[in-house]
């Protein structure tokens, strides 16, 4: 297959992919005079329609997706994205609609809000949802931002905040970016957080527990009852990454259980696409006391409909603009009114079947660190392979060789060499077996043929890519023709 | 309905290989007495037939599209080239993640690369990554970044940056022992230098204006930032309507050190306020500072060109607690909606684009404020929304026209107590000269 060239590269002057109507006002051409005008862009594409389409459709299909190929990136929830989802998202009533048009005139969208914010609620046992945050680690800042005013009403905001060190690397960062400073938590041989280590570094300054669960692991944390206890009794609070919520809807939930704050990624756990990046919604749930905090506005049902609440003296602020990533809600609801609760439970039921069948099938092949029972993903390593110089990375590069997009690599970082699995609960046992059997030959070729797995991908649009040199010689745009 | 793809006969024998006897004891690890042991409260399941019908039900409580609207301030209505949903919406673009794993990732990353020099070219800046969440916070991410680079505590925020964009920006630095300072505007509904040039100080950071600002006027860049340079201070222009950018001055040759904006115009619905797109671009110097995804080029083993995620070392997956951003999942599918709709535009397209809103507004500016009663608020030049002032307030004005289908401009009060009597107007490529003469002619009814 050629490349697709840059579209910059098969731009010519005077070719045209668009026309606006004859300009119908009278045109006043010293309007200009005064106004600070650009001089023309210079490469600037102009190409024609047809090319557009071509260029487009081309770049799709150098691109791996859930609509051709089982893709179990751990930690991300790849199921699959029901299309119906899309076509209540494109209804004109939403997507026409105007953030700044009278409410009067909105009433379906805030219906869709508040239907969505009640629905949360109750999977995730929390008292009170925003639904602003624009994506995980947006509601992760916006989290600690609500943990930050909480304690500073009560009169120190405190310190630092605990994170284990299977933390995703968005929870320190989310922490430092709302002025705390990070102490990490050992986990023990379970993978789970250590208790006594908890115990030694919750203190006085600690504001919070930042806890993934099921953690990047897959391991439920066994003890969260007891770790709730341990920050409570200092003063602390508690927040709960919800990313790998699809272990546990309909199962558990975390606000029945001392948590106070939660985010949820809508693009994961509740099926909305994740668009190569984006955009994705992480609405956060928290506890009564937080909820005098929560992001302006608030949306309230009353007796003449439903109203926007700005005038919150004790609210966080803004956090973005407008309400947030309403179409990805939209689709969201959509998903949750499909399933029903039964629906749910299953997809969390599922999933852990089909990450555990996984789990047993590679059991012995790969090398799996901790023993603990996993939910919905299991993390194994290069551990095995290691001995004969093959690395995770040539066991993910190999692996698209099969057809099957990579595991999340290198990723938690108490296990060396990672290979994160999550098959989520909508793959057949067609796909899982092919997965599987894929595995198990590469494991074979590590001992028979490892330079295939060194050169891999063989089968892919490029060829194994030199990021090195990406980096230390950035470029980072089109700079005009080569010479 | 339910979207798992196991038979019965596939679950029995999975967990037989598992070897437990019910999907029930693979929660085991989760103690029981924590488990939940009802039901979730949510209204059943529908099938896709009573979805669509539910969905249309709710959606036929907005009674917005009746309306003809001139509503922009940060959410503009522009006509979107059809191709753009055709090609947005094709599964290899909507249903994959961030581009990972590169060589299966090469359509994304080209779009990225492609999109980076784009914002790159409308900006006039070195430099772009592949989109932030949107213009609110963008602008945010910003003045952290300028504070990374200075070091300095104190940042200057023209009056006239959209107010949820200010809003935000506070919210940010809340925490973070940055001070915000306002400048107020003068009567052309420009930056006033003058206040400008006494709160500045060695102290700044930076200096943000947006243009065309909130109140529809475009600024002078030139000027803004000459004064935050004089003090060594950044200029970060902020650009909530991108369409803008097809015609006016790009800030970077203004002397703009950072460039963040709201894409929405370009080629993303209005969708009740998200999702949108972030855009950031800043000088190569401040490479290092800059937060985001960032897309280059390289090569792979064969010496083919290809793309892939760099310089990551500056993010939270790797530097942790000190990384430039927390940012991880951003609006990629949004920013290829951008890529799909410039590249269809082009160079003549969005110029084209830009002189009709540019036209129409003035047009629309010139016959509203001929009426008497309704005066021009701000002698600024405008790109495509105006400040209008109404003589016995605007709220008789705003009720007479949605008496009539239409929805009048955004009335400024509750943003400005200054301009109570006030309204934000936005004329667009949208409105022919008859929904535009027809706005007229019902604000001449009622102030008549």
């Amino acid at each position: 297959m050629s490349r697709e060239p840059l579209i910059f590269e098969i731009s010519a002057a005077t070719k045209k992919g668009f026309a606006l109507p004859q300009l119908d006002v009278p045109e006043k051409k010293d309007a200009l005079a005064g106004l600070p005008v650009r001089a023309a862009m210079p490469g600037f594409p102009q190409v024609s329609e047809v090319e557009v389409v071509r260029h487009f459709t081309r770049l799709s299909q150098a691109n791996f997706c859930i609509d051709t190929s089982f893709y179990p990136l751990g930690s991300c929830t790849m199921k699959y994205n029901p299309k119906i989802n899309e076509r209540i998202a494109a209804l004109p009533d939403f997507q026409g609609s105007h953030p700044y048009a009278p409410q009067d005139l909105i009433q379906g969208n805030l219906e869709v809000l508040k239907t969505l914010e009640d629905c949360l609620t109750e999977i995730t046992g929390m008292d009170a949802i925003t639904l602003q945050p624009s994506a995980g680690a947006h509601g992760e800042l916006v989290g600690m931002m609500l943990i930050r005013a909480c304690l500073e009403d009560r009169g120190d905001p405190r310190q630092i905040v605990l994170i284990p060190d299977s933390a995703h690397g968005t929870n320190p960062s989310s922490a430092h970016t709302c002025g705390y400073r990070v102490r990490e938590v050992k986990s023990n041989s379970n993978g789970t957080i250590d208790l006594d280590a908890l115990s030694r570094e919750m203190t006085g300054e600690a504001a919070a527990l930042m806890v993934t669960n099921p953690n990047t692991l897959g391991v439920f944390e066994w003890d969260i009852l007891k770790i709730c206890e341990i920050v409570h009794a200092k003063g602390g609070l508690v927040y709960m990454d919800g990313a790998n919520m699809n272990a546990l809807v309909g199962k558990f939930r975390p606000g029945d259980m001392g948590i106070d704050v939660i985010h949820l990624n809508l693009h994961k756990t509740f099926s909305t696409p994740h668009g190569g990046g984006g955009p994705g919604s992480g609405p956060v749930g928290v506890k009564k006391h937080l909820e005098p905090f929560l992001p302006v506005p608030i949306v309230e049902r009353g007796a003449a409909g439903y109203r926007l609440d700005f005038s919150r003296p004790k609210s966080i602020g803004r956090v973005r603009s407008f309400y947030g990533n309403f179409l990805v809600m939209l689709k969201a609801l959509a998903y949750i009114h499909s399933l029903g609760a039964a629906g749910l439970k299953e997809v969390a039921e599922i999933a852990v079947l089909n990450s555990n069948y996984i789990r047993k099938s590679l059991e012995g092949v790969y090398h799996l660190k901790y023993a603990s029972p996993t939910l919905h993903e299991c993390v194994f390593s290069d551990k095995l392979q290691k001995e004969r110089g093959i690395l995770n990375i040539d066991i993910a590069k190999r692996l698209i060789d099969y057809g099957i997009h990579p595991p999340t690599m290198s990723f938690p970082l108490i296990v060396p060499g990672a290979l994160m699995i999550e098959p989520t609960e909508t793959e057949s046992r067609r796909d899982l077996d092919q997965f599987i059997e894929a595995m198990k030959a590469i494991a074979r070729e590590a001992v028979e043929t490892p330079e295939v797995l060194k050169s891999a991908p063989h089968v892919a649009p490029v060829r194994r890519l030199d990021e090195t040199a990406a980096a230390r010689n950035p470029v980072l745009r089109w700079e005009g023709p080569k010479e | 309905m339910s979207y798992i793809s196991l038979s019965d006969q596939d679950k029995k024998e999975m967990l037989d290989r598992i070897g437990v006897s019910s999907l029930d004891d693979l929660f085991c690890c989760i103690p029981d007495e924590i488990r939940l042991k009802r039901e979730l409260r949510l209204p059943p399941p529908l099938t896709e037939p009573e979805l669509v019908r539910h969905f249309e039900t709710i959606g036929g409580k907005n009674k917005e599209h009746i309306h003809l609207s001139f509503l922009g301030a940060g959410a503009y209505r522009h006509h979107i080239p059809s191709i753009v949903d055709y090609l947005s919406s094709r599964g290899e673009f909507i249903s994959p993640y961030t581009p990972y794993q590169p060589e299966v990732s090469q359509g994304t990353l080209q779009v990225i690369f492609e999109y980076q020099t784009l914002v790159c070219q409308l900006t006039g800046l070195e430099i772009s990554n592949a989109s932030l969440y949107e213009g609110a916070s963008a602008a945010a991410e910003a003045v952290l970044m300028a504070e990374r680079i200075k070091g300095r505590s104190r940042i200057q925020v023209a009056g006239s940056v959209h107010p949820q964009y200010r809003e935000v920006i506070r919210t940010y630095v809340k925490n973070l022992a940055i001070q915000v300072e306002e400048v107020g505007y003068d009567d052309k509904g420009q930056v006033d230098i003058e206040s400008l040039k006494r709160q500045i100080d060695n102290g700044t950071s930076a200096v943000v204006c947006q243009s065309p600002n909130f109140l529809g006027v475009v600024e002078n860049l030139d000027r803004l930032s000459e004064v935050a340079h004089q003090n060594q201070a950044l200029f970060v222009a902020v650009v909530a309507e991108a369409a803008s950018l097809g015609l006016l001055q790009p800030p970077g040759a203004a002397g703009a050190d950072i460039v963040a904006g709201e894409g929405q115009s370009l080629g993303l619905p209005l969708s009740f306020g998200g999702p949108y797109l972030g855009f950031m671009a800043c000088r190569k110097e401040f490479l290092r500072q800059f937060p985001g995804r960032i897309a280059g080029e390289t090569k792979d083993v064969e010496g083919k060109r290809g793309f892939v995620l760099t310089l990551s070392t500056r993010e939270q997956h790797i530097r942790r607690e000190k990384a430039t951003s927390n940012i991880c999942t951003n609006q990629a599918w949004c920013a290829l909606r951008a890529t799909i709709f410039l590249e269809t535009l082009g160079q003549e397209g969005m110029r084209e684009l830009a002189y009709q809103n540019f036209q129409k507004a003035n047009y629309a500016l010139g016959s509203l404020s001929a009426i008497k009663g309704v005066k021009r608020k701000f002698g600024g030049p405008v790109f495509n929304e105006f400040v209008l002032e109404f003589e016995g307030g605007y709220k008789k004005v705003a009720d007479h026209l949605l008496s009539n289908g239409v929805l009048g401009g955004l009335d400024l009060g509750p943003f400005y107590p200054a301009l109570k009597d006030c309204a934000l107007f936005c004329v667009t490529e949208v409105h022919s000269k008859a929904d535009i003469d027809r706005l007229a002619g019902l604000v001449e009814e009622v102030v008549r």
